[in-house]
């Protein structure tokens, strides 16, 4: 497999070709999303096309197919597939290419597959568009190319629907379908977000095994680390232009743009640990303590002690499972506690139990040696103030109508902060203390960025004075660049409140840079546990050992 | 497993139907006691007699009107567990006979007009969602707001002008043949196609823009194949969830229908028996329909689970 990288001699003639393409939606006068782009890829080669979300990648994706949508205007000066002018394909001549020699594995896997129809319909669909088979020919180059993509049990999986396999099965599915004829360029987009890490590095292999000596292999992602293991070439784009494009690893070790070297600082791992991982250091007129109304815990006060937490769900299939399964922990004052495992692992569902959200079935939760669990429901409500919460996707947890002065000033009403000018002045100061300004008191959660939402959600839960966040996922869904902003704003709230992070991720990375300690979980049961140091370098159990492994590592790509 | 899961799901929805037959008995039982006036004198007048207290007497011994209510009730629902409606005041037949002799007229227009409609619906939504000449849409959806907005009769009235006072093609009223079925059918099925197809679109809408959709693009498939074979099948879940809505518009525009057509059926049925103050048949009629809605809503079910396999069978 690794042979497939080694370096081309005297490259032929490439196969896609793009000089100053330019893409704009919505009339010749807007602003391109796509401003000037020129790249080349030949066979037997992968180009990586690196960027945030709104870069303009995946319209420069979709433009290569023929798919770039609706009212788009696409501009250029050569846009060549295998040397023809594909600028001017007809839409038939772009259906015998689509799919027959273009190949696209397009982002997130369950919403690419149709979820009404089996897999091995979809992955049959376009040879049933382009081969000349009979149908029981199309049903066994179906098996095959199951097979070939590393699914097991191919016969049994071809009738399943989307929703019943597991995410990196569906993602060797949708793989097989771009690849079912065999095409000269595969485009992947995307391809191992919202994966689990070790699932992950399984797909980057199979895709360095997707590119072969005739076919070419463009992917596009947000992960530096992940494209750089497979990507013979990497092309940056920031705002619809390629701002930097070379050799992987020349690219890596000596970035030459300031963007470039901005993204593979935001990237948390070990080595930034205790480091800033975004460039601009936040405003100095950070603690603005004077409408806090508390005292913060001395350091090392024990606030919250979980003790043997238990709980069975009974699934589908009317067998039950233990989620949680004698999982104990303490968390200090201005500690974070780290939690990471695979999705399934029971971290989620240990959260949930120490908010109270979900009862456990054995052991116990108390906050300042004072039961928690135990207490009703009404009981608990006095005492969640303490208590507070960041999901991962907070858009889903705000109303929709209400502008973020409303979402806010709830949260300080349930803080039982009497209507007033104090109020008012407590909720700019909570403002202040996430970074945003007042400007954003009128927008509504649609009108925000990423970041803003979670900025937004922070203050919400910093709104009762609390002294244990527990934050879930709380960077997943961010751009790399938003969540080193992100990270920092969660590290500078830590030092000044005194805060304790009950911090649950499936990213290594994130965890050894915020974390104190860390849990690992597999299967509902706690494998490993300890100091970050010693957990992450120096691993006790196989487990960790093999999610450390899966890791994608940018400074040792090369050695 | 699944098949297990399903019918027990289904078993608990049957009892559910059960039990809203029953409501449906009761509220009839009740409101009909309390509104109609003396059931006796109702009985008797309809063969146009002037009855002297002695005949109604008798009458209220021959019907059990004499005892309490609540007896009156439980031996009223006795008779329906054995499937006995009660005999009609005015046609001195059993309600059951009454509604099997008009099923059949009212059966095949409705089932005509659903045949109509969903052609019409799925034909026009694929047709016109998300086009690139937004004008289409704009269109379709103009004209479907005006039916689905007209009163039937209206509907039924202008087509009755056009096609066969104007044109000759269809029979004005009657129930010979298919041609005096087309005009009916489609004047019930009209303002039922328009809704349809407003809701299809609309989710076609959705649908066109999901990742799957450009997936399939992206393997070389052709529009039409797209909106057909894929998008079509998402976009038809919301339609199954409203057949109860549809089972509830087709009864009541049959009313309408059928008397604006002169065609034989449960909504003249209905109409005469309410006229009449024929309660037996008025009652009847009220329990055959929600037996019609619960049996629509136990299909619907299955079909959920048929068109959606995320469907959890619980």
């Amino acid at each position: 497999m690794s042979t497939s990288s080694a370096p081309q001699p005297a490259p032929p003639a490439p196969l896609v070709e793009v000089a100053g393409l330019r893409v704009r939606f919505g009339g010749r006068r807007a602003a391109p999303v796509v401003d000037g782009v020129s790249f080349s890829l030949a066979r037997g080669e992968c180009l990586g096309l690196v960027g945030e979300s709104g870069s303009g990648k995946s319209v420069t994706a979709r433009t290569l197919a023929g798919l770039t949508g609706q009212g788009a205007v696409v501009e250029y000066e050569r846009l060549a597939f295998d040397g023809q002018d594909s600028g001017r394909f007809s839409e038939s001549a772009w259906r015998s290419v689509r799919g027959a020699r273009i190949g696209f594995v397009m982002q997130d896997a369950l919403s690419s597959l149709d979820a009404l129809r089996p897999v091995g319909r979809e992955i049959a669909e376009p040879l049933r568009l382009h081969a000349p088979l009979t149908r029981e020919q199309r049903e066994e180059k179906v098996l095959a190319l199951l097979e070939s993509v590393g699914v097991p049990e191919p016969a049994f999986r071809a009738g399943q629907y989307p929703h019943e396999l597991s995410g990196g099965l569906r993602q060797r599915a949708l793989i097989a379908s771009a690849i079912a004829c065999d095409p000269d360029l595969v485009i992947a987009d995307e391809p191992t977000t919202a994966l689990d890490a070790t699932v992950a590095a399984q797909v980057v292999e199979l895709l360095q095994k997707v590119k072969t000596a005739d076919r070419a292999l463009l992917v596009i992602s947000h992960d530096l680390a992940m494209v750089s293991r497979i990507a013979d070439r990497v092309a940056v784009m920031r705002a619809g232009r390629i701002v930097e494009q070379g050799p992987t690893e020349e690219v890596l070790r000596r970035p030459s743009h300031p963007y470039t070297r901005e993204l593979l600082a935001a990237v948390p791992s070990a080595a930034s640990r205790g480091a800033r991982l975004s460039p601009a250091p936040a405003p100095a007129a950070r603690p603005r303590a004077s409408t806090r109304s508390r005292q913060r815990p001395a350091p090392g006060t024990v606030l919250l002690r979980a003790a043997d937490l238990t709980r069975s769900f009974t699934g589908a299939d009317g067998v039950e499972r233990r989620a949680v399964d004698g999982v104990s922990f303490t968390l200090a004052a201005g500690e974070t506690l780290g939690i990471v495992g695979e999705s399934g692992s029971g971290k989620t569902t240990t959260a949930r139990i120490v908010l109270g959200l979900e009862r456990t079935d054995a052991g116990t939760v108390a906050l300042r040696d004072r039961p928690w669990s135990a207490l009703s429901r009404a009981e608990q409500r006095d005492e969640r103030r303490n208590l507070q919460v960041i999901h991962q996707d907070p858009l889903a947890s705000f109303d929709p109508r209400h502008t973020v002065e409303r979402v806010l000033a709830e949260a300080l009403r349930v803080a039982r902060v009497p209507r007033g000018p104090r109020r008012r002045e407590r909720l700019l100061d909570l403002l202040d203390l996430v970074g945003l300004d007042a400007g954003m008191l009128r927008r509504r959660p649609a009108e925000l960025s990423g970041g803003q939402r979670q900025r937004v959600a922070i203050a919400r839960a910093l709104a009762p004075e609390p002294e244990v966040v527990v934050c879930d996922e709380p960077v997943s869904a961010l751009d790399v660049s938003v969540q080193a902003r992100i990270l920092d704003l969660l590290r500078d709230l830590q030092r000044d409140l005194g805060l304790a992070y009950l911090f649950i991720s499936h990213d290594l990375g994130v965890v050894h840079h915020l974390s104190d300690r860390v849990l690992v979980m597999k299967d509902g049961a706690v494998v490993e546990s300890g100091d970050v140091e010693d957990v992450f370098t120096r691993p006790a159990h196989p487990y960790t050992r093999t999610l450390l492994n899966a890791v994608p590592r940018l400074t040792t790509t090369g050695d | 497993m699944r098949a297990a899961r399903l019918a027990r799901r289904l078993g608990w929805r049957a009892l559910a139907g059960v039990g809203v037959m029953w409501g449906a008995a009761t509220a009839s039982f009740f409101t009909l006691h309390g509104t109609a006036g003396d059931a006796a004198l109702s009985t008797v007048s309809g063969q146009g007699a002037d009855p002297t207290r002695a005949v109604l007497d008798q009458v209220r011994r021959d019907y059990g009107l004499d005892h309490p209510l609540w007896r009156q009730y439980t031996d009223y629902l006795g008779r329906l567990l054995h499937g006995n409606l009660g005999e009609s005041y005015q046609q001195r037949v059993p309600v059951t006979h009454a509604i099997a002799g008009q099923l059949g007229g009212t059966v095949e227009l409705a089932a005509g007009a659903v045949v109509v409609a969903l052609v019409l619906a799925v034909g026009v939504g694929v047709l016109t969602a998300k086009r690139r000449r937004r004008w289409i849409g704009a269109a379709s959806s103009g004209g479907e707001l005006v039916l689905a907005s007209m009163p039937t009769f209206v509907i039924g009235l202008l087509l009755l002008l056009v096609f066969s006072i104007g044109l000759g093609w269809f029979p004005v009223s009657g129930q010979e043949g298919l041609r005096s079925l087309v005009l009916p059918t489609f004047t019930l099925a009209l303002p039922v196609a328009a809704i349809l197809a407003q809701v299809l679109r609309s989710e076609l809408e959705d649908v066109l823009e999901q990742p799957f959709v450009l997936t399939a693009r992206a393997r070389g498939m052709r529009d039409a194949g797209v909106r057909f074979r894929h998008a079509l099948r998402h976009a038809l879940i919301p339609l199954v969830t409203m057949s109860g809505a549809v089972v509830g518009w087709l009864l009541g525009g049959a009313v309408v229908t059928e008397s604006l057509f002169n065609r034989q059926g449960i909504g003249q049925l209905m109409l005469t028996a309410t006229t009449n103050k024929d309660i037996p048949l008025v009652v009847g009629v009220i329990i055959f329909t929600s037996l019609v809605y619960v049996v629509v809503n136990l299909v619907v079910d299955v079909a959920y689970t048929l068109v959606d396999p995320r469907v959890v069978t619980l």
